[in-house]
């Protein structure tokens, strides 16, 4: 049984890395195609250094991301208190039900109704066009992530609070903002994976001014192959991966800090 | 206090509220009004009597429901062994980070990456010819469009199941084992039912994506595998025709809602039967 769940793993991750891991070496090839390996060679990360408008365009994608994912977790945190909130349970579910409507619409569903929606508003297709249409969906995702957070929070702990003299001000930034803390962040999280790995919303709310890297891969990769494209993929995998292993080791410490706490108190 | 409490709640209502009318309710309700605003006949069905006596599309449909099923059964039958063997290791949370760290790289890029393994030189091919086969068309066929999209979506299913079985209380297969269970008997009776809610949102989440996969269509599918999301990208953006694409878009939303309502429904037959 062990061997055959060892054997699954590998090769799930084989499958998993594979692609990825060819696209990395393939980087360093002096030749310019992703067959045959040439020799190796910085030749595309130099391309990809004087390449102004495709790194321009990572940071494009970049701070989209960030703006994006920054509004439709406020906008998100606000609606899932909205929703909490609402004793009338016609309202709870019709406020959860159109939340969810962006969640489940296929992408081209969204990017179609945003460009519709864009238009008939006057709107010139541009950064704005796309980072409201990166706000939009993302914030079903920061609200699913928030909602059961708030449920689980001890209704006691607001009530003390109030009782106690806090103004709702106050019971808001001091109980539950903190207590809802890890579904904000996990929401602001998946915002931005949902922000970074989306295509197919940009592609139809863009204009010529504006591109992201998505898009400019798509457009790259019809005209042929260029491994400058391996290279920019192979550093934001280097970056990735220095992002979990520092995430996990940041969460490591803390849960070993919090078992030592536990431990105090029982002393 | 109380009336402070409430004009907060108000105030959270009406920030979420107007933002649900103006970028949930205003775009889709457009998209059904382009869809009957036919050019020079003005408001009417025209376009969804000619999308549903229209041969092709309705072929497309079906082959594009059929496509996305497909996906999700094989990124199912993947996924679940994984999800499975994920929750039995030591450093579990470490492992799922490696297993999620690929959405992170955009899907265009891993699209482009089959671009280079998949081709007529590529790395697959030279393999395939060093063993002794020939050279294989394997881009532009239906199994690479499989491929590559089962594993973009790999990540999405694997996620909701794994948090599905580390949810399951650890004592009820431990006690299913001691009454004798063989450990297919416990997957069968315990785990796989317990876990079914992951496998319900993991299926949600690669099902729907998977019907409006345009880029992979194109990039990998070479234009052979055409679905609605192609179709819909293709009224819009390179045709022009916004009301047909518009039509297609509304039968697509629709055709979801009734899957989703018709899944829902049998679950809860399924409960009373039990009853």
């Amino acid at each position: 049984m062990k061997i055959i769940e060892r054997f699954w793993l590998a090769f799930c991750f084989f499958l998993l890395y594979a692609p990825i891991l060819f696209l990395a070496v393939y980087s360093f090839n002096s030749g310019d195609a992703m067959q045959g390996f040439a020799g190796f060679s910085w030749v595309h990360y130099q391309e990809l250094w004087q390449d102004t408008r495709l790194l321009q365009i990572v940071l494009n994608t970049l701070i989209l991301a960030l703006t994006s994912s920054l509004i439709a977790t406020a906008i998100g945190t606000i609606g899932a208190l909205a929703i909490y909130r609402t004793e009338r349970r016609l309202l709870k579910q019709t406020l959860l039900g159109l939340n969810n409507v962006l969640l489940v619409s296929p992408d081209v569903i969204i990017g179609a109704a945003f460009l519709i929606l864009m238009t008939a508003l006057g709107l010139k297709l541009g950064f704005l066009t796309v980072l409201l249409a990166h706000v939009a969906f993302s914030i079903p995702i920061v609200v699913l992530m928030v909602l059961p957070k708030l449920q689980e929070m001890n209704r006691d702990l607001v009530l003390a609070a109030s009782d106690l003299g806090a103004k709702p001000t106050e019971v808001l930034t001091k109980v539950t903002l903190p207590v809802i803390a890890p579904g904000i962040f996990a929401g602001f999280f998946m915002a931005l994976t949902y922000s970074l790995d989306d295509f197919a919303v940009t592609f139809f709310v863009t204009g010529n001014g504006f591109s992201t890297l998505a898009v400019e891969v798509y457009s790259r990769a019809r005209q042929g192959v260029s491994l400058e494209i391996n290279a920019l993929s192979t550093i934001m995998l280097g970056l990735a991966f220095v992002l979990v292993l520092g995430y996990y080791a940041y969460s490591q410490k803390t849960t070993s800090r919090k078992a030592t706490k536990l431990k105090e108190k029982v002393k | 206090m109380n009336s402070t409490k409430k004009r907060f709640t108000e105030a959270y209502l009406g920030v979420y509220g107007l933002w649900l009318l103006a970028f949930v309710v205003a775009p889709l309700l457009l998209l059904l009004i382009q869809s009957l605003n036919v050019p020079g006949q003005g408001l009417s069905l025209a376009n969804y009597r000619d999308f549903f006596t229209s041969g092709p599309y309705l072929a497309m449909t079906v082959n594009s429901i059929w496509y996305a099923f497909l996906i999700t059964v094989i990124t199912l039958g993947i996924s679940y062994p994984l999800a499975l063997c994920l929750t039995k290791l030591k450093h579990r949370q470490f492992w799922l980070l490696l297993v999620i760290l690929p959405t992170w790289i955009n899907l265009l890029l891993k699209t482009y990456a089959f671009i280079g393994l998949l081709g007529k030189d590529g790395l697959l091919n030279q393999s395939i010819e060093a063993m002794g086969f020939g050279s294989q068309q394997l881009l532009f066929t239906n199994g690479a469009f499989l491929l590559v999209a089962a594993y973009i979506e790999l990540p999405f299913m694997v996620l909701p199941i794994y948090n599905a079985l580390l949810d399951i209380d650890p004592l009820l297969p431990a006690a299913s084992r001691d009454l004798g269970a063989s450990s297919f008997q416990t997957l069968k009776k315990i785990i796989w039912p317990l876990s079914m809610p992951g496998v319900k949102t993991g299926v949600q989440t690669v099902f729907i994506p998977s019907l409006s996969l345009f880029m992979i269509t194109r990039l990998i599918g070479g234009n052979k595998v055409i679905t609605l999301g192609t179709a819909i990208e293709e009224h819009f953006l390179v045709t022009q025709n916004w009301s047909f694409g518009s039509t297609i878009g509304v039968v697509l939303i629709i055709a979801m809602a009734l899957t989703m309502a018709l899944t829902t429904d049998r679950k809860k037959k399924k409960r009373r039967q039990r009853k």
